[in-house]
């Protein structure tokens, strides 16, 4: 039995314009600017993309990456209401605040990677189903899982604009979105992974494996909650308010946990299909598995015992090394270990890099933008005169 | 600790269902996809090919595909070094040492045909999200939908081979690839660069036919003199020549590989000297499709994940109301809770 106090959610107010959206707006005004020039003369103007990498950095970090980064909204609701941890709930509306950017953005990123984008709705068109296709899948379960992630957070607005009958009868049956709402991201959160099983012995076997899936699934629940650690302390710095140690200390060791789960299942397939070897040969590939390796071992140093837990600094530089290692995993399984035959070779362009930043300046910009209108992080009453030493070691 | 043990319990059902989605994955084993018993497709003997890209033309013609510069500078010569989206099919040429030698590994050259192998069980169809891509019931030939694509160039990665290619340089590019002639079948014709090739290097026929000529040549003793078809096998449309057989590697390429091919490749030269890797029997889409719908299937086991999930949900969202609504009044509202 725990006892634990609710702060009802609250706007944060303040400025809009600040050097931080400032700068976020100039990125996507050059973002954008890039696109038109994608859709006038095509991919290959802006972008490195060829035949042997046909997919670049606009898939793998906008789409790929970009919606493991978005699944702290389904590992803080997986922990508030399916496993009952209720302490958790002042992070439920900002975790699912940044996922329903995170995905959106990701669902419409695509749009901008796909050659032939005016037939996008074809995905979703029975006459053109091909349920053999793992994209098939993953485009189903992504764009549903938006419309639900738009219904969970709908009460925000409802709030903001007093809907309160309408508030009233889409809680009665919110349970069920919620339970889609975990469903959904476990089905194509795995099939990421899947994706790259078609691809055969392209993909080197330090990732290819037919526990992709589970690899994936187990590593994006861990970035979930790695992802809250970073963005509490980010906001917590940004907007000068008191940082939810009581809620981050406990949840980094959930994060540990899982962590834990996924570096036994990476490791224990490795041995299994003595795939292991590969990680001692002199080259890229075995760099960057080391690489990736030890950013998902380093929480484990950072983050060892309950005092270092207490630490926001340990808690947001853990966070962001948890998330880098979810960032290799992706790159090095779809690019660095991906190869098609000699001759081929892709590094990303400016204007695709450009692009890339673009994106995730658009989901900066949102957060601030709805977080200081409308009420997504808890109430804070007193205002925090003194910004504590753990708040500056944060943000450096 | 109550709570820790709940949790923990939790946890391992949640765990076992995952992991019951993703560890399992013979329960919808499939097989290889099986060849279609009229199913076409060509022989390409390396042995004979001279190397005059008769084949190259004749296909950009039949196709009625644009130029294809290599170099953007000097832009005279239509001559890709590999296929493209505007170039379906390459011969390319290989030599080691002096290169003088015809056919032999040692200062020899060869020559290979670079063009769509027509699997049978093929990646790019079973990658293709909106049956853009897909395997004629009949033919086999692995046919390609423009108006259908959505350019998402899933194919392009998926294929062992690096064949279907992307277009890039267009606003509205489109995937090209060899679809085997098929808009020529209906008018009696077959694949233009059987047809154009005059030492028979490339020849175009039934699978099952094909299949059992390139045994036939495999047995054959070196030199001995042999009778060399061109064009249709099974029409015998163009007279055929005699001539010695020369020293063939023992390896149908294309008869296992990825669970085999509609084009089937012989030659005197290692094939991975050709650039031709080996691969595996497993077609990479069956172990795909078969892990997809293991944990797919019926969507049986999604919905029961979803059942489960909208249980516990209930039981835990019920505390959510009340505290939102008191919330909202009160900032500070208090609430007891069971763990």
């Amino acid at each position: 039995m725990t006892e634990h106090i609710h702060v009802a959610p609250a706007p944060v107010g303040g400025r809009l314009l600040t050097p931080v959206t400032f700068t976020c707006g100039v990125l996507i005004l050059a973002a954008l600017a890039i696109l038109a020039v994608r859709f006038v003369l095509g991919l290959g103007a802006v972008t490195h993309l060829n035949d042997g990498y046909p997919w670049g950095i606009w898939v793998v970090a906008d789409v790929v990456i970009g919606s493991a980064f978005a699944c702290g909204g389904f590992s803080i609701a997986m922990l508030v209401y399916i496993f009952n941890k209720g302490e958790y709930h002042p992070l439920v509306r900002p975790a699912l605040l940044a996922s329903l950017f995170g995905y959106t953005l990701a669902g419409v990123g695509v749009i901008f990677d796909l050659g032939r984008w005016w037939n996008f709705w074809h995905i979703l068109s029975p006459a053109y189903a091909s349920p053999n296709s793992v994209m098939f899948e993953v485009a189903l379960c992504i764009s549903l899982y938006i419309v639900v992630m738009w219904i969970e957070f709908s009460p925000t607005f409802m709030e903001k604009w007093g809907m309160r009958d309408a508030r009233r009868k889409l809680n009665k049956v919110m349970f069920f979105f919620i339970a889609l709402g975990t469903v959904l991201p476990m089905m194509h959160q795995s099939s990421l992974g899947s994706l790259l099983i078609v691809f055969g012995t392209q993909i080197h076997p330090l990732w290819q494996t037919m526990l992709l899936p589970l690899i994936f699934l187990l590593s994006a629940i861990t970035i979930g909650y790695a992802v809250v650690l970073f963005e509490s302390c980010l906001a917590a710095a940004g907007y000068r308010r008191s940082i939810e140690m009581h809620l981050l200390t406990p949840l980094a060791k959930i994060m540990l946990g899982v962590l834990a789960v996924f570096m036994i299942v990476r490791f224990g397939d490795l041995l299994w299909r003595g795939a292991l070897g590969h990680a001692f040969a002199a080259n890229l590939q075995a760099f960057m598995f080391w690489l990736e390796t030890a950013c998902f071992l380093s929480p484990f140093v950072l983050l060892r015992s309950e005092v270092q837990r207490r630490n926001p600094a340990r808690l947001f530089i853990g966070g962001a090394l948890l998330m880098l290692g979810g960032v290799l995993l992706r790159i090095n399984a779809f690019l660095v270990g991906y190869d098609t035959g000699t001759g081929w070779s892709y590094f990303p362009s400016v204007p695709e890099l450009l692009v890339t930043f673009g994106m995730f300046a658009i989901e900066v910009l949102g957060y601030i933008v709805i977080t200081r209108r409308f009420p997504v992080l808890p109430r804070e009453d007193a205002p925090p005169t003194a910004t504590p030493a753990a708040l500056r070691a944060a943000t450096r | 600790m109550n709570g820790r043990r709940e949790f923990l319990r939790r946890a391992l059902a949640g765990g076992a269902a995952v992991a019951g989605t993703t560890a399992c994955p013979s329960a919808h084993a499939r097989g290889n996809a099986e060849i279609p018993p009229e199913a076409i497709g060509l022989l390409f003997d390396s042995t004979l090919c001279i190397g005059c890209k008769a084949c190259v033309a004749a296909c950009k013609a039949a196709n009625d595909l644009p130029l294809d510069y290599n170099s953007p500078v000097d832009a005279l010569w239509d001559m890709p070094l590999d296929t493209t989206a505007r170039t379906y099919n390459v011969i390319k040429a290989w030599q080691s040492g002096t290169g003088t030698q015809r056919n032999q590994q040692i200062d020899g050259y060869a020559f290979m045909k670079s063009s769509c192998l027509h699997c049978i069980d093929p990646s790019c169809v079973s990658a293709c999200p909106v049956s853009a891509m897909t395997k004629d019931p009949a033919t086999g030939i692995v046919q390609y939908d423009a108006d259908a694509c959505i350019g998402c160039r899933y194919c392009v990665a998926a294929c062992p081979f690096g064949i279907p290619k992307y277009d890039y340089d267009s606003p509205t590019g489109k995937i090209g690839k060899c679809e085997l002639c098929r808009h020529l079948l209906p008018e009696g014709k077959y694949a233009a660069c059987a047809e154009v090739c005059p030492t028979g290097a490339t020849l175009f026929g039934k699978v099952s036919a094909l299949k059992a000529e390139a045994h036939r040549r495999l047995a054959l003793q070196e030199g001995a003199p042999t009778i060399w078809p061109r064009g249709n096998l099974d029409t015998a449309d163009q007279p055929a020549w005699e001539g010695p057989a020369p020293r063939y590697v023992q390896h149908v390429y294309g008869e296992k590989e990825v669970g085999g091919t509609q084009m089937l490749k012989l030659a005197a030269v290692p094939f991975e000297q050709l650039g031709h890797k080996p691969l595996p029997e497993r077609s990479f889409s069956s172990q795909s499709e078969t892990l997809q719908h293991t944990l797919y299937g019926g969507l049986v086991l999604p919905l029961a994940v979803l059942g489960v999930m909208s249980w516990v949900a209930r039981r835990n969202v019920k505390h959510d109301d009340e505290t939102d609504a008191r919330g909202a009044q009160d900032a500070h509202a208090g609430e007891k809770r069971h763990d």
